[in-house]
């Protein structure tokens, strides 16, 4: 115990021996890990929504002036 | 500096300068976010207390650092968009409201969570938790409002005189642990005095802070660069963009 102790102490090693003791964190596990699991999943859709609208909005834009285009026929008259 | 405020005001200067600032960013906060994570759970000693649960506190505080912060942000763009008119501090507001909403759920689910081994409950009409749920209603209602309005002037005026008027909850929840009596915690870090919470704590919870800001300011970003192309959908720089994107 003394030497685990001064193990430990001596430099910055993780805390948790084991895997098992890692995902069970002394029965706090389910707690800690539900709420990094659900942070996690929070800031990936806040980060990825506004990727996806931005990507969505110009390929519909993208679309849009090509039939524009089309309709005009190979005049580019018809961009503004 | 005025030259920087004509710039600031400018869409194709904005959306390219963010562009920019995000391809540096984001890839360190995500760097900052997962050491400050693994320091957190992985090489920190339990609290001697609370055991392992404190752990949370890794994320809970920095959302809740970040929303109060957001909120500020939200308002002060608000109040320009309505003294100066100025168009991008309206798209900043509007950019800032769904972020904000996002981190005061974080930090109130992760309270929760915390608070069923702590305090033996998951939620308690606590000032502190009953004040950050209301800030949850008001970025909500910022995001609502702005949905209802078909005019978009309209919709950033009324948003603006919302937000200002939700500032009122931001002392309150400040000041919530001190004026009431509360289960939650008062502040373990201060600037003035000592803080709290033993330095093998503080060093990887700073970091957390630290990198919530800068996600959080990537997630504005991002969002006010969606919202700027769809502003500016008519404008030629927003079409030259569109007529680069491949259909797939």
């Amino acid at each position: 115990m003394g030497a685990k102790t001064r193990q430990r102490s001596a430099a910055p090693l993780m805390y948790f021996d084991s895997l098992h003791a890692l995902l069970t964190m002394e029965g706090h596990g389910a707690y800690v890990w539900t709420a990094y699991l659900v942070t996690t999943m929070v800031i990936a859709t806040v980060l990825l929504a506004p990727l996806r609208r931005r990507r969505h909005f110009l390929v519909q834009l993208a679309a849009e002036l090509k039939r524009a285009k089309g309709a005009s026929g190979t005049s580019t008259r018809g961009e503004r | 500096m005025w030259s920087f405020f004509h710039k600031l005001g400018s869409p194709p200067w904005l959306y390219a300068i963010s562009g920019v600032i995000l391809r540096w960013l984001l890839p360190l906060t995500l760097l900052a976010l997962a050491v400050g994570v693994t320091w957190g759970l992985l090489f920190t000693a339990p609290d001697f207390r609370q055991g392992n649960s404190y752990r949370i506190i890794y994320i809970h505080v920095p959302a809740a650092v970040v929303a109060l912060a957001g909120y500020y942000l939200m308002a002060i763009a608000g109040a320009i968009n309505l003294i100066w008119r100025m168009k991008m501090a309206d798209v900043a507001m509007k950019a800032a409201a769904p972020v904000g909403a996002a981190f005061t759920f974080i930090a109130l689910f992760t309270g929760a969570v915390w608070g069923k081994p702590t305090w033996g409950t998951w939620w308690v009409w606590d000032a502190r938790i009953t004040s950050m749920l209301i800030l949850l209603f008001l970025y909500l209602g910022v995001v609502a409002l702005y949905e209802a309005f078909d005019n978009k002037e309209a919709a950033g005026k009324a948003c603006a005189v919302l937000s200002l008027v939700g500032m009122v909850n931001i002392p309150i929840i400040y000041k919530s642990v001190d004026w009431w009596y509360s289960l939650h915690q008062p502040a373990s870090i201060k600037f003035t005095g000592d803080s709290t919470i033993d330095s093998s704590m503080l060093y990887p919870l700073l970091l957390m802070i630290a990198s919530f800001y800068a996600l959080f300011t990537c997630c504005l970003l991002l969002n006010m660069r969606a919202e700027l192309l769809q502003r500016e959908a008519r404008t030629q720089w927003v079409r030259k963009l569109a007529s680069a994107v491949r259909p797939h």
